[in-house]
């Protein structure tokens, strides 16, 4: 058995990974057909799929919804149906996550919220937005909008997500019909009928109130004549997706904006039959008629934008293949292949360790080949992609480095790293679109592809370095299993991995001080993540140091590179959490205790590193030389003998 | 002599240094949050000594002594120099760490330079306009124009904001009276003395916008992309010795785009039609007559004036479409550009687009886009600012980065092929 296990076990996952690629059967409504029709919103054109996720995810955490009559989930897209064409019945639906207890007893919302076997988070529009919460909730968030970013307290936060959330929501229910229709289809055609006549009233409407707010407006008759397409749309027009794609000279639109632009002269423009037919059809509960529109419209977006309608369905495509998911699950198991081989030192399990992080690996790989070309960037474009390439880099490093030593101690630091990335990237895709586009001063591929990966790997590779001494630490101080080759392989590594690390980190921050140079000319103005990059630098430098002028040993250096790790994670994310400077992109106070806590382990394992060797189960009974100093001229010697290869 | 300087080769102090530099920058980025960019790098970066002291009262009683950067890097410098000098012997095994040392050497010394050498101003205008100077972001000039031609005076006399002390008497050859500085504000607000308002106070100065304004100190801005707005109260005293009154000068009256941002506050509080009547009063020119004749004179930024002139043709501002949220209420900005014309009696005419990353290099400057903006008068016409640096030193980085990459691989290179040749992967 034992000779088959590490085939098998990859094996098995290999074939469950296979088995999420396969398309969920849809017996009624074809909502996975549905989620592929290309809209444009964030700046680029996506399918429906992605745009439904990215809401959700902003509103409920999850890219899906929950059917508590029914017992079963609902994906992304058949939500978006309910809000866009049955907007009653999805104001009655749990979908707004309200976790602060604070903000729960304000809004005089029930303890938990538990029945039909939903989890007690969720709460639905009409339980949130009684008339009394409305302005209740109006006053604390414009309390909480005063505020500075970075005074803003754990409440203030709730507040306003959730303010956002059901912006969101009420905005996506006047995007694709006005929200009192009942039989879109003939209002629009009687509206399209009455243009010549009507014509004249929406042109004066629209001169009188251009660039104005229309609740200003609303007590004017020809708005309100107006208004029965912009139905309570108000100021939040710009916030709805773009619905309608480019024809006879339009660009982009929004259904409510292209209907106002009709004049009597041109043909009802083909989109909006379509997004009428397809609403009417899905109110009536008319599956077969759905279906039939869904196709109709998707035909004619092939037709109409072929490269956009072909990369929506990649998209949909590479959001079901969930790459970063289900690698981080394989690494799970590769990590414990790999510790398991620490402990009764049998072959098969690092094998099988290997072909996981391996397996893995290729997943990971192709889930970021596929965000490259989908987004046409370089690998890292936000601190979300710089996540799934640290982990990405970390792997590579592993893996290498377990072909050298073969002693499953970079497959462990691999997978273990490769895992916490992927959750931490899987975290803060919970704000929303990923493939955000890139603002005008971060808009060029060189800097990114140059300044930002390499110093992404620098990153990693300080990771890399700092996740080796734990490995030290940790089996030496609480185990017997750190015996003198182990010890001095690792030592090894971690210097070879510093010196890496000291090199692409100089480089990516220099070069991201050239960019500034070529972007403001100023190579180097203090910003704080700059500085964190920079810091990044001087640590590696003074490790080598260190190590060169004999200032620090083996567990010394360890120690040293366990430090490695608190300086990177305060440079990844320790800087956003001060809220200024230009680098403070997704400013995330909610990720303060985290960060705290993994600082706190690291000092806590520097202080065990520091305890002399006596207290370490590994060197208790060694007679006390510490191993050679050593200088530049004369690195350490010698190192682990390899273990027998792979029979 | 050797022993005296051993510590100043050690690797020892190497360490430390390196050490002391990683505190200096995280307490430095740290205080950014309470000083602001611009006032902690200048505490704690761009000088010799400092000290950490969180503004929080609960805090306030630590007190962190650093050293500053300026005495950091001339230690690692000193200590990078005096190391290779007796210990180096050249060996091809460490010619990487000599290229490494060598290119962070060209880095700190670069740094140092553009420290001292670097100016960086900006040039805004809006569409159709032509400068041939562009202004510095903090200092101010008080000027005197004269209304008759001058070879002399060359027509404008300027009087740096460092001379306008308060208690300084600043005499100028040229001109027929020398100025008193009764008082200097480095930050000020202006108020309208309007007649409803019921000013009970005097004027602060006898003359000119003083009668319709006052000035009043405001604490010191400490963020990088906002200004202090400077006042100071002068008094003119003719070769006789003779006062020709007092006034106030006040950058809120010399630059016109405060002037508006004044003006856009007013119209708040008393509605358009008066708020233009109320600017027009601030940016009324004021006068003095001297020796039979009459000078014009401000306070406003400083000027670098260039021997060519840029024309701002058209300005480019895109936003993505479909990306206007809470968290971008403007959208995201997809491309500032900006489309000027350069014209140099010498060099000649060319036309140039300056965007993101993609700055202008020419005689010796580089111009970036900074910002856009449209008129507040009249919104179909944009405005553009574009951020001027003089950097005699901008190449070093480039080169100094160049090397020390170079010096890095090469010497890991060393490194990692007699690893790799002891120990071939099976």
């Amino acid at each position: 058995m034992k000779k088959h296990l590490p085939w098998l076990i990859p094996a098995v996952f290999a074939v469950w990974f296979l088995t999420t690629l396969v398309p969920a059967r849809e017996d009624k409504f074809a909502f996975g057909q549905f989620g592929r029709l290309p809209l444009l919103s964030g700046g680029r054109p996506q399918p429906l799929d992605s745009f439904a996720r990215n809401t959700l995810v902003q509103i409920r955490e999850r890219h899906d919804a929950y059917d508590p009559v029914e017992k079963r989930t609902m994906s992304a897209p058949e939500w978006l149906a309910e809000v866009m064409f049955k907007p009653e019945a999805a104001r009655d639906r749990r979908v707004f996550r309200v976790v602060s207890q604070e903000l729960k007893q304000v809004l005089k919302l029930p303890e938990s919220n538990v029945d039909h076997g939903e989890n007690g988070k969720y709460y639905s529009w009409n339980q949130i937005a009684t008339e009394a919460n409305f302005a209740t909730l109006q006053e604390q968030i414009g309390r909480a909008v005063k505020k500075e970013e970075s005074q803003r307290d754990a409440y203030d936060q709730a507040v306003l997500k959730l303010g956002n959330a059901l912006e969101l929501f009420n905005t996506l229910q006047v995007s694709a019909r006005s929200q009192s229709a009942t039989n879109f289809t003939a209002e629009v055609t009687a509206f399209y009928k009455s243009l010549p006549a009507n014509e004249g009233a929406l042109i004066a409407v629209k001169t009188r109130y251009a660039g104005k707010n229309p609740d200003e407006a609303k007590d004017d008759p020809l708005v309100r004549e107006a208004a029965k397409f912009y139905d309570k749309i108000g100021s939040r027009g710009e916030k709805l997706p773009l619905l309608l794609p480019p024809e006879n000279g339009h660009d982009w639109s929004r259904l409510p904006d292209r209907m106002m632009d009709l004049t009597g002269g041109e043909p009802l423009p083909k989109a909006i039959q379509a997004w009428a037919r397809i609403g009417d059809a899905y109110e009536t509960g008319n599956s077969i008629e759905f279906n039939a529109a869904v196709a109709e419209y998707s035909r004619y977006c092939a037709d109409t934008i072929p490269a956009e309608t072909k990369k929506a369905g990649r998209e949909v495509f590479f959001n079901r293949f969930a790459p970063f998911y289900n690698a981080m699950i394989i690494y799970v198991a590769a990590f414990l292949c790999a510790v398991g081989f620490w402990f009764n030192f049998a072959e098969w399990l690092r094998v099988a360790a290997f072909r996981l992080v391996g397996l893995a690996f290729v997943i990971h790989m192709t889930g970021l080949i596929f965000r490259m070309v989908l987004q046409g960037r370089p690998p890292v474009t936000n601190l979300y992609s710089s996540a799934i390439f640290i982990g990405w880099g970390a792997v590579v490093l592993g893996m290498i480095l377990e072909r050298f030593w073969r002693n499953a101690i970079g497959l462990t630091v691999g997978s273990l790293l490769g895992f916490v990335t992927l959750i931490i990237a899987h975290n803060l895709a919970l704000d929303g679109d990923t493939m955000i586009m890139m603002r005008a001063v971060l808009d060029t591929n060189f800097w990114l592809a140059t300044h930002v990966v390499i110093v992404t790997l620098g990153y990693a590779s300080t990771f890399v370095a700092g996740f080796l001494a734990i490995v030290y630490i940790v089996r030496g101080f609480f185990t017997r299993g750190l015996d003198g080759n182990t010890a001095k392989s690792l030592a090894r590594m971690v210097y070879g991995i510093v010196c890496f690390a000291t090199l692409f980190s100089f480089v990516g921050t220099v070069l991201g001080g050239i960019w500034a140079d070529q972007s403001w000319g100023r190579f180097w103005g203090w910003d704080p993540k700059e500085n964190g990059a920079l810091i990044i630098v001087l640590w590696n430098a003074l490790v080598l140091h260190a190590r060169w002028g004999g200032l620090v040993r083996e567990r010394g250096v360890m120690t040293l590179a366990i430090a490695g790790n608190i300086v990177t994670s305060w440079s990844w994310f320790g800087v956003n959490m001060l809220g200024i400077g230009l680098h403070s992109y997704g400013f995330m106070s909610g990720a303060f205790p985290v960060l705290a806590t993994f600082v706190g382990s690291q000092l806590l394992l520097i202080v065990l590193g520091c305890l002399p060797p006596r207290y370490w189960q590994s060197f208790k009974n060694l007679p006390a030389t510490p191993t050679k100093p050593s200088g530049p001229s004369a690195p350490v010697k010698g190192g682990g003998k390899p273990r027998p290869a792979v029979a | 002599m050797k022993r005296l300087l051993a510590p100043l080769t050690s690797i020892r102090l190497t360490v430390t240094l390196l050490a002391l530099g990683i505190a200096v920058i995280f307490f430095g980025t740290l205080a950014q949050t309470e000083d602001g960019l611009y006032v902690a790098q200048a505490r704690f970066f761009r000088s010799w000594f400092s000290v950490f002291s969180p503004h929080d009262p609960a805090w306030k009683w630590i007190k962190i002594p650093l050293p500053g950067g300026y005495l950091l890097g001339t230690s690692l410098l000193v200590n990078l120099i005096a190391a290779h000098i007796s210990r180096f012997k050249f060996a091809w095994k460490k010619s990487g760490i000599v290229m490494t040392h060598l290119g962070i050497i060209l880095l700190l010394v670069g740094q140092l330079a553009t420290d001292m050498f670097a100016r960086e101003s900006r040039m805004s205008f809006a569409e159709g306009e032509w400068r041939n100077y562009s202004e510095d972001f903090q200092k101010t000039e008080l000027v005197f124009l004269s209304d008759t031609t001058d070879a002399a005076m060359n027509n404008v006399v300027a009087i740096p904001d460092s001379e306008l002390r308060p208690g300084a008497e600043i005499r100028l050859e040229p001109l027929p009276f020398s100025v008193r500085v009764k008082e200097w504000m480095e930050n000020s607000e202006p108020s309208f003395r309007a007649p409803m308002m019921q000013k009970t106070n005097a004027p602060q100065a006898s003359s000119g916008i003083a009668q319709n304004f006052d000035f009043q100190p405001a604490t010191e801005t400490r963020t990088m992309d906002s200004k202090n707005i400077p006042t100071a109260l002068i008094e003119l005293v003719g070769t006789d010795g003779k006062s020709l009154g007092t006034w106030a000068v006040s950058d809120w009256a010399g630059e016109p785009a405060m002037a508006a941002s004044a003006a856009f506050s007013w119209s708040k509080q008393f509605g358009a039609d008066l708020a233009q009547r109320i600017h027009g009063l601030l940016t009324k020119p004021q006068t003095v007559t001297a020796g039979g004749r009459t000078f014009t004179f401000q306070l406003r930024p400083m000027r670098y004036y260039q021997p060519f002139t840029v024309k701002l043709l058209k300005t480019t501002h895109e936003v993505y479409a479909g990306t206007v949220s809470a968290a971008e209420p403007d959208g995201i900005p997809k491309n500032f550009q900006s489309r000027v014309l350069v014209d140099h009696p010498t060099v000649g005419r060319r036309e140039v687009d300056i965007y993101m990353n993609n700055p202008l290099r020419f005689g010796g400057l580089t111009f970036f886009q900074y910002q856009m903006g449209r008129e507040q008068a009249a919104a179909s016409r944009g405005t553009s600012t574009l951020q001027v640096v003089k950097n005699p030193s901008w190449l070093t980085p480039y080169v100094g980065c160049g090397m020390v990459a170079l010096g890095l691989l090469v010497q890991f290179g060393i490194h990692l092929e007699a690893f790799v040749r002891k120990k071939r992967p099976a």
